[in-house]
């Protein structure tokens, strides 16, 4: 016998809810789940493998030290970069949440243009700013200052800093969503109870703001860390990341055992950042910052 | 006079508060200003010094079949990504608001690592799993794709919003005998309007952005807006890319920008009309 239909009936939330859940299981957990599988097949020529099972590619990745190096090296980056970004976008987010500016929304809307941007633009433009016929050079050129064009493009310090640009507007809407929500009758409560700007800030606002510059530090960290275009326009062959390793094995060399092997090891190593992450502050502040 | 000093302090560390807030801005729109204006620069290379105002390069890119041609795919994919994924975005957040049912903590979950699992993971993923299968990649595929890269973000916005709409409004509808799905159509899509809105807007965008999965994703021979950017990239800069990239940015910026207003101006007009409700 059918039961029958109440207001909020569970069977009318999954046909709602079906269409998500499809894609999510087609695009995304059956096709993580198959490439684990595919770690374990055997690589025999460009764009040839068997799925006799063997432990070679994992073995090849664990004792060259050729990957550890390039999976270190982006770690390193990732790291670098989402502290820069914490550093310089708390400032942004600290002057727009206190700023006494008529036009503030302004500001807000302008850090919302850069998503609207095509990030390979964005990108791309950096050579407009940092190439030999930059504004950079050109100008030092004219002035005198040098004599020959600086050579500022193509380094790991470019890729860096192509990363912060994109990763910016991020930081700094994360650490403001965190700072608007503190009760601003705390600060004024600790002002009176005598402390200085400096003190209320370092005892009220700047702790009641660490989930924000957490999740902001986690969101820089795996999205640089998993970057392919930043490195691959201003960088040079030495500064490729884990993700151009993962495309060159798969769409240059074919070799698709070792490419899945590789995107499961940079799924696993940010998942556990990831998992560090939620461990301690939930998933709540993520949500709150990607929703904007 | 201690104190006089302290305020003075504080001062200086609003003033350098400031100070990082402007660099940072100009910091992030410095690149962008660089390649619009060298996008009219007169010269052959795509650089500095500025030689003279000219407008052949967007002439050049208007007469680049393989540009065009990446476009139109790019407009494409980006306006089905759209609507599909508002339609089943809206649908879902409505679900995960108002409904109580197993699993949907994990579902909610679930919805948003799209957005955080790094895309060139997803994009060898989906790769290896449709070489599995021994399907070809199609565009079909390649919209699939956006669309899930989409929803999290557009799920997110209709969730802000729904869980502002009171329930009862749409109950009140059902008591006085409207169907579940007209009560839906009547009631709660038009108080989810901006939401529906803004959700579409930032998928198109997100669509017609992508770069890193695509490369993965389109079918041979294909090329999406992005895909022709970078292999344009390949040989060098040049003043022809500068033009590709301000007409890129007048799309995806003004795009959002004129539906922003025409937003506003719509719901001010229907605020003249109704009493003040009260939607928090």
């Amino acid at each position: 016998m059918k039961r029958r239909w109440t207001l909020y009936d569970p069977r009318l939330a999954w046909m709602l809810v079906a269409p998500v859940l499809l894609l999510l299981i087609f695009f995304l957990i059956l096709p993580i789940a198959v490439m684990a599988g595919y770690t374990f097949f055997t690589f025999v020529t460009a764009g040839v493998e068997t799925s006799a099972l063997t432990t070679a590619n994992w073995h090849e990745f664990l004792t060259d030290s050729y990957y550890s190096g390039f999976l270190l090296k982006t770690l390193r980056v990732g790291a670098i970069t989402a502290l820069l970004c914490g550093v310089l976008g708390y400032f942004p987010a600290y002057f727009i949440w206190a700023t006494t500016f008529r036009h503030k929304w302004l500001l807000l809307l302008l850090l919302i243009v850069p998503f609207w941007i095509s990030f390979t633009i964005r990108t791309f433009s950096w050579i407009n700013i940092l190439g030999e016929q930059g504004v950079i050079n050109v100008a030092l050129l004219k002035m005198g200052i040098i004599h020959e064009p600086l050579q500022m493009l193509y380094n790991e310090g470019a890729v860096i800093l192509g990363m912060l640009h994109f990763l910016l507007p991020y930081m700094i809407l994360n650490v403001y969503v965190s700072l608007e929500s503190i009760d601003r009758t705390l600060i004024s409560a600790a002002r009176s109870m005598g402390c200085t700007s400096a003190q209320a800030f370092r005892e009220v606002t700047l702790p009641l703001s660490l989930p924000g510059l957490a999740a902001g530090l986690l969101l820089c960290f795996v999205l640089a860390a998993g970057s392919y275009v930043t490195p691959q326009l201003l960088g040079s062959g030495r500064d490729a990341l884990f993700g151009n390793l993962i495309y060159d094995t798969i769409m240059g060399e074919l070799n698709w055992p070792m490419g899945a092997t590789l995107s499961i090891v940079l799924f696993i190593v940010l998942g556990f950042f990831a998992a560090v992450y939620t461990r301690y502050m939930g998933m709540s502040q993520i949500v709150k910052g990607l929703g904007g | 006079m201690n104190r006089a000093r302290r305020k003075q302090e504080g001062r200086w560390a609003w003033r350098l508060t400031g100070f990082v807030t402007v660099c940072v801005y100009i910091f992030m729109f410095a690149p962008i200003v660089a390649t619009v204006v060298l996008s009219f620069n007169a010269s052959m290379f795509g650089g500095f010094p500025m030689t003279g105002f000219s407008l052949q390069w967007y002439g050049k890119l208007m007469a680049n079949e393989q540009v065009l041609a990446a476009f139109r795919t790019s407009l494409w994919i980006a306006l089905v990504t759209a609507i599909v994924t508002t339609a089943i975005g809206v649908t879902t957040a409505f679900a995960l608001v108002r409904f109580e049912f197993r699993g949907k903590q994990a579902l909610s979950t679930l919805v948003i690592l799209p957005a955080l699992v790094p895309e060139t993971i997803l994009g060898v993923g989906l790769l290896v799993l449709i070489k599995a299968v021994d399907q070809p990649r199609t565009m079909l595929l390649l919209v699939l794709g956006h669309i899930l890269l989409a929803v999290p973000y557009v799920v997110l916005i209709a969730q802000a919003r729904m869980i502002g709409i009171r329930r009862v409004y749409e109950e009140a509808a059902l008591s006085l005998g409207a169907s579940r799905f007209s009560s839906f159509r009547e009631i709660t899509l038009p108080l989810l309007v901006p939401a529906v809105v803004g959700g579409a807007l930032l998928a198109f965008t997100i669509s017609f952005d992508n770069t890193s999965a695509s490369l993965f994703w389109r079918p041979a021979g294909v090329e999406t807006m992005p895909t022709q950017i970078l292999s344009m990239l390949k040989i060098s800069i040049s003043p022809e890319i500068n033009a590709l990239g301000t007409v890129m940015i007048l799309v995806t910026v003004g795009i959002p920008l004129v539906g922003g207003l025409i937003l506003q101006s719509l719901t001010k007009l229907r605020r003249q009309g109704e009493p003040k409700e009260e939607t928090q």
